[in-house]
């Protein structure tokens, strides 16, 4: 079974350049676009995180037949 | 041989979360979180196996399958609590934390609920106990 390492990757790797973009914007003086941008990723993020906890949640429904909670 | 994947998965994300840790804690905070939840289902595949395992010899000793059942809703509401609570605890929330394992102790309690009655029942019947004979008299 091949088990795949790529959303940590692709988690970091939007934090780093998220932090980039918002130290960036935050030289040049507009800020708040680097709180929108800031938010943005961390949306991002969120949704991915959150489809695979909902993925995680189903099979332990599944294998623990808890149908009914 | 899946261990080794997991304990390289485990390293990676301490490498990914001591990277991030500093640049935006947020971000590392979901690398712990995903983190937990790779190798919750990786393992919860196999969990699968056993539980298959324990279905059939539940059905070979002619146990009650409503027993069985109860058992395995006893050891999902475990799982979840502990990932809910330690992923909490992480975050920096212990008193929110303590309150997801209180309320996984109650919703517990709550499914042994008919199992305890049973045994209660049981035991009523070998103590003959006169219910309202006694008082009556």
């Amino acid at each position: 079974m091949l088990i795949d390492a790529t959303i940590l990757f692709q988690i970091a790797g939007i934090g780093i350049i998220t932090a980039l973009i918002h130290t960036v914007l935050k030289q040049v003086g507009k800020e708040d676009i680097a709180q929108f941008v800031s938010l943005v990723g961390f949306i991002i993020v969120l949704v991915i995180v959150i489809h695979h906890l909902a993925d995680l949640f189903q099979q332990i429904k599944s294998v623990f037949l808890l149908k009914g909670l | 041989m899946d261990i080794v994947q997991i304990v390289l998965i485990g390293i990676v994300a301490t490498l990914l979360y001591i990277l991030l840790k500093d640049i935006s804690p947020s971000y590392s905070f979901f690398i712990v979180l995903i983190t937990s939840i790779i190798i919750l289902i990786i393992v919860i595949k196999q969990i699968g196996i056993i539980i298959q395992l324990l279905k059939s010899l539940g059905d070979k000793a002619s146990v009650n399958a409503f027993y069985v059942e109860t058992i395995l809703k006893i050891i999902g509401i475990a799982y979840i609590t502990e990932l809910g609570a330690n992923v909490t605890k992480d975050a920096g929330l212990a008193s929110v934390a303590s309150k997801i394992e209180l309320a996984g102790k109650i919703f517990i309690l709550l499914l042994a609920i008919p199992i305890i009655s049973a045994v209660v029942e049981v035991i009523l019947n070998f103590i003959p106990v006169s219910g309202n004979g006694f008082l009556g008299q």
